[in-house]
């Protein structure tokens, strides 16, 4: 064991088959039926090469990412194929032959750093584990090694942050120590799972880099699954695109991004193909005046905060978690009164708090939210979910309220077919449309859409996108869209809000904020965005290196 | 995910009507797994015979119809006679009738107190819900049982004080099941929802909160019953609870237990039909929790 | 001050606090006893001036505040007071009563504990390890069906097959102070193997919910695909964040013991504190009963609060704080 895990560099020469997976099929478990979700899956890699697997939810990327280690989770079973690892069949050796190739050639890192990390142990304990457990190396070097990696990974305090425990660091400090956790064996691949999908888009760019350097200084294969084709463009030397369990395409990276064969790879970045053009919008049906907010009144959330909203046009609201992005919005709805400053509702001042506000105000101002899974109550019928708010504030009863709620399917694109489903008996595209519907049904000036899409895959978002700016065009409502994608921005705003830290940092037309040059907030938050170029971090990099100012 | 309908038909006039209440239950029923069917078969037997006993037993509830006590099993006397020479079979019969009414009683008060206070905790918080909260952490410091003893020996044994004693003891335990559901249920955005569409206290009750924690609670309310059977079984084997000579299984066994020192296996009757009817509510409970978990991530 | 240490003193007061309304609450037992008691504990026969003695020997004369620090200092120097079957000329103090059944339920509940504990913990492991196996569905199923029998049904299967049938043990459980170990051991064995059964159910039900809660962590997994041994998973990695819901199961479950006490000592008229209680809550001897529910209360307080500081000392987001 203690040779062949650390294998001299002559062995790990590029161009040599890896692993080598035949036709896998996995069946997973649901209500008591088996299901295949990979139906026959092929994947060649070599030694060194980094492989993107990509594709929407349920694609079973992390399954085969999974079974790339032998491995399989409860409720999934590998009824299929070969998986052929350095010329072993990983389904035809024993579960303890399986165990000492993971870990020590075979390393994983996973989406969520703070869930994967035992929170009853320090991190360097939990970092050297593999090497000292596999016998690779003995404890005291294994803590050298270790630093050692912290350090080539950027993480602040090499030498001491292994001794505090997984709750004390931040997420993106986690996630790179857990890539130093995977290397302390050098193995031959990593499994990388969504490792960054988490963390918000400035810090991504730090731990991707980190990731991609020490892949490089090892040259270590890895295997790197996502959603997003931005960031594996940076990461893969070639991407496969799956949908359903199966594979759609195949290509080298550059080759895929400049020609996509296939239809579906495309719709892979729909939402970035969207680019409605700006409109100014004098009339301001929405005002937030100088506005400070706090929890419990202690925490201050939001700091001298203006906004306007003009009507029929979209204002798009971005900052990362903690900007005070959906602190605005609680504080438009009445659910938080606000410390300072006032919200006008064309022109006149709203009641601060909620119960002061009278049935014709709240519904001109309208609300959805980004999970549609808990903003519909399960218990209610598509016809009561619509039906509520057309009986509630505009007195519709019986078969015109029904009549009513069809029409609104329509609009929504929705069949009538629909009226009696359930919540749990919808896709997610279709219970965010059933949102939209109950918004509507309100017939109001605003609607609020707090990260509306940001749960949904590309191709839903597209049209859940299309559709809101459909509505837009026939109703003359405005949004207030918050986000934190920038993609989603370009595509529908009219005038774009960047905050930070509960501060407005710049506002104003959407080409205005998208063109330099920018205030400095603006300008880390919009050049930490991925886009369809596999070397925009390389790029990126080094003008920030340039600069002299990379982010810890 | 491209399913979503997009091909909408021409404008009807009329909108389809919604499916019965009483279909969906069947639909459901005809699924149900071999040990649910078993279950509500007991239960259901169970329940006709605490409706009929007087016209199915052989003989009076307390009627003594022998002269000589503990009578071995016979024609006349299926399960033999007790210490009195009263009819085994037919106390038996009566039982049910008895025990499971008073725990039906006490469970259904029990949830009335324990669930109302519960759900309103979670809807008012604040002092409310501090105040409810730290006093049934209080009184659930005490073991129920010992609480109930307590109490039994102060207001004496009978089938009212019984009821109270324990629906009170049990609602503790009632409302905090009900009080932690509802929380979990008020932080959802469909709840908030509704506050922003401005709709008042009773329709975020009853339509919001309600249908979402019942069956969670119709659940409960199955083992809640085991429990609360099961300790007023309890009390009266130890003499504390049903009072003869009212025909009760828990007192049953302790007056015919000294048979079973001579291997006789008749008081053991009254106890494997409690037994019975637990088991079946369990089962019934498992497959209902079961059922009703996953309609909820149902794709 | 360090958090943990504030959070565990926090909870020692308030198990404190709860202590001192559980006393008062046990204590105003006697407040509410109905105005015709005396008569009912006298007999018909009594004279209004023998009431009024009994009365004023139970101190009803006094207010009700001293009474009660009379009452809860005498208990904090050892003395629970007088049986109401006490008459004149013939005190019994309720100490004489329940001492030496005191020390024969600790007996009982200790000997049930040492083999329940382990056995229940081992089968709950066992059980999520080898969840959806024919072991966990047999055990599961053999679970569910104990903890739907009532004790004494239990009780009186095993008296009738082992004890009436098979002659194995005896039926009857009458230990004395003076009886040599092994004789008691053997007296007490169908007490200690109905409670066992019936606190195993629940304790392996429970221990089973709470491991296989944490072997569905994502730590849990990336330990296997880091290359653990089964084993060290275990030890390593599951068991350090166990002991919060271990602690919580066997407390409960002790405190559940100390109660299901109560059923088992009346069927194998065992001469524990459970049947003290039982026959005085029939005589309607309060100060014996209270007695008794205090006992029995401070136990199972002490023991939830013995889990709780558990759970609070293997935290680590307490132990190491930011």
């Amino acid at each position: 064991m203690k040779s062949d895990a650390r294998k001299s560099d002559a062995k790990r020469t590029k161009g040599e088959t890896l692993l080598e997976i035949r036709d896998l099929k996995i069946s997973g478990q649901s209500d008591d039926v088996w299901h295949e979700i990979v139906k026959g899956v092929d994947l060649t890699l070599k030694r060194g090469e980094v492989l993107g697997l990509i594709g929407e939810s349920g694609a079973g990327k992390s399954t085969i990412g999974l079974a790339a280690m032998g491995f399989a989770r409860p409720g999934c079973k590998i009824t299929g194929g070969s998986i052929i690892f350095d010329g072993k069949d990983l389904r035809k050796a024993s579960e303890e032959e399986r165990r000492a190739l993971r870990g020590s050639r075979i390393a994983y890192v996973a989406q969520s750093a703070a869930a994967s990390f035992n929170p009853a142990h320090r991190i360097i304990d939990q970092t050297v584990e593999t090497a000292v457990g596999h016998d690779v190396l003995d404890r005291g070097k294994a803590e050298a090694d270790a630093k050692d990696l912290y350090t080539r990974l950027k993480l602040p305090n090499p030498a001491t942050i292994g001794s505090r425990y997984p709750h004390q660091v931040s997420g993106g400090q986690l996630q790179r120590a857990m890539t130093a956790m995977a290397m302390s064996c050098r193995p031959d691949l990593i499994i990388f799972d969504e490792p960054t999908t988490a963390l918000d888009v400035t810090t991504q760019v730090d731990v991707l880099a980190a990731m991609r350097d020490i892949v490089e200084q090892f040259n270590t294969a890895a295997i790197y699954i996502t959603h997003d084709l931005a960031v594996v463009a940076q990461m893969a030397h070639r991407i496969m695109v799956l949908r359903h369990g199966k594979l759609i395409e195949e290509a080298p990276t550059r080759e895929m991004l400049k020609s996509p064969k296939e239809a579906y790879t495309k719709t892979l970045w729909a939402v970035r193909s969207l680019a409605m053009p700006e409109r100014t919008g004098k009339d301001v049906v929405l005002r937030v005046h100088d506005v400070d907010a706090t929890y419990g009144g202690i925490v201050k959330v939001l700091e001298n905060v203006t906004v306007q909203v003009p009507r029929g046009r979209t204002v798009a609201v971005v900052g990362e978690s903690g900007s005070g992005k959906s602190t605005l919005a609680r504080v438009i709805t009445g659910l938080l009164p606000p410390r300072k400053g006032e919200v006008y509702f064309n022109g006149k001042p709203l009641p601060r708090a909620l119960k002061d506000r009278d049935k014709d105000t709240l519904r001109r101002i309208q609300m959805i939210y980004q999970s549609a899974d808990t903003a519909l109550n399960p218990r209610q019928r598509v016809r009561d979910v619509i039906g509520r708010p057309l009986e509630f504030y505009l007195g519709l009863k019986g078969q015109e309220r029904d009549r009513k709620v069809v029409e609104l399917l329509e609009q929504i694109e929705l069949s009538e077919d629909l009226i009696d489903r359930l919540p749990g008996e919808l896709s997610g595209g279709q219970k965010q449309r059933i949102c939209i519907a109950r918004a509507l049904a309100a017939d109001p000036e605003l609607i609020i859409c707090d990260e509306v899409t940001s749960a949904l895959d590309q191709i839903v978002q597209e049209g859940i996108l299309k559709l809101l700016l459909k509505l837009q065009k026939e109703t003359n409502v405005s949004y207030l869209f918050i986000t934190h994608d920038i993609a989603t921005v370009r595509a529908i705003a009219d005038e774009i809000v960047v905050m930070y830290q509960g501060r407005v940092v710049q506002q104003g037309l959407k080409t205005e904020v998208l063109s330099p040059p920018h205030p400095p907030y603006t300008e880390l938050l919009l050049s930490s965005v991925p886009e369809m170029d596999p070397d925009w971090l390389t790029r990126l990099l080094e003008k920030r290196q340039a600069k002299g100012k990379v982010s810890a | 995910m491209s399913v979503d309908q997009t091909a909408p038909r021409s404008a009807p006039r009329t909108v389809k009507a919604r499916r019965t209440v009483m279909q969906n239950v069947w639909r459901t029923l005809r699924k149900a797994p071999l040990s649910a069917w078993f279950g509500m078969i007991v239960i259901a037997i169970y329940i006709f015979v605490a409706f009929f006993a007087p016209w199915i037993a052989p003989y009076g509830e307390s009627e003594v119809v022998s002269q000589q006590p503990f009578e071995v099993w016979s024609w006349a006397h299926w399960l033999g006679t007790d210490q009195l020479g009263r009819d085994m079979f037919t106390r038996l019969l009566f039982g049910a009738r008895n025990t499971l009414g008073i725990a039906l009683a006490t469970t259904l008060l029990a949830f009335a107190i324990g669930g109302g206070l519960g759900i309103i905790a979670s809807i008012f918080r604040g002092w409310v819900d501090q105040l409810l909260s730290r006093a049934v952490d209080t009184l659930m410091a005490i073991p129920q049982l010992i609480f109930a003893l307590i109490l039994l020996s102060i207001f004496g044994s009978s089938v009212k004080n019984l009821i109270i004693i324990i629906a009170v003891l049990d609602s503790t335990r009632v409302f905090r099941l009900a009080r932690s559901v509802a929380m979990n249920v008020v932080v959802m955005d469909y709840v908030e929802a509704a506050k922003l569409r401005g709709e008042g206290l009773v329709w975020i009750l009853f339509k919001e909160v309600l249908p979402n924690i019942m069956p969670t609670m119709v659940a409960e309310f199955g083992l809640r019953f085991c429990f609360v059977f099961l300790t007023i079984s309890s009390l009266s084997f130890l003499g504390l609870g049903i009072q003869p000579p009212t025909a009760d299984w828990g007192s049953m066994v302790r007056e015919n237990a000294t048979l079973i020192t001579y291997g006789d296996f008749t008081p053991l009757m009254p106890a494997g039909a409690i037994a019975l009817l637990t088991v079946a509510v369990n089962f019934v409970v498992d497959w209902f929790l079961h059922k009703t978990s996953g309609l909820r991530d149902e794709k | 001050m360090h958090p943990l240490l504030r959070t565990v003193l926090q909870r020692l007061g308030l198990g404190l606090i709860t202590l001192f309304v559980v006393s008062l609450i046990i204590f105003s037992a006697i407040e509410f006893l109905p105005g015709d008691f005396a008569k009912a504990i006298l007999g018909q026969a009594a004279t209004p001036e023998t009431v009024e003695a009994f009365q004023k020997e139970i101190g009803l004369d006094k207010p009700p505040v001293e009474r009660y620090l009379n009452w809860i200092g005498g208990i904090l120097q050892g003395d629970f007071g007088s049986s109401f079957s006490s008459r004149v000329g013939f005190r019994r103090t309720v100490l004489d009563i329940i001492a030496p059944r005191l020390w024969n339920t600790l007996f009982l509940a200790g000997i049930t504990a040492l083999v329940a504990v382990p056995l229940a913990l081992g089968l709950g492991l066992m059980a999520a390890l080898y969840r959806n196996s024919f072991f966990d569905r047999a055990i599961n199923a053999a679970t569910l069906t104990t903890i739907s029998f009532p004790e004494f049904f239990v009780a009186y299967i095993l008296m009738l097959f082992l004890a009436v049938q098979l002659r194995w043990f005896p039926s009857l459980s009458n230990v004395s102070a003076d009886m040599p170990f092994f004789e008691r051991l053997e007296r007490s064995a169908l007490p200690v193997l109905t409670l066992t059964l019936v606190i195993v159910a629940h304790m392996m039900r429970m221990t089973r919910a709470a491991i296989i809660g944490l072997l569905a962590s994502p730590y849990i997994e990336m330990a296997r695909l880091k290359g653990v041994s089964p084993g060290q998973v275990i030890l390593r990695h599951a068991l350090p964040n166990a002991w919060a819901p271990i602690a919580n199961v066997v407390a409960f479950n002790l405190a559940y013991l100390v109660v299901g006490a109560v059923v088992v000592e009346v069927v194998f008229v065992y001469p524990g504190i459970g049947q003290a209680m039982v026959d005085a809550v029939r005589s309607r001897d309060i100060p014996v009963v209270q007695a008794c529910a205090l006992i029995f209360a401070v136990t199972y307080i002490l023991l939830n609060l013995l889990a709780d500081i558990i759970s609070i000392a293997t935290n680590p987001r307490l132990l190491h704080p930011r």
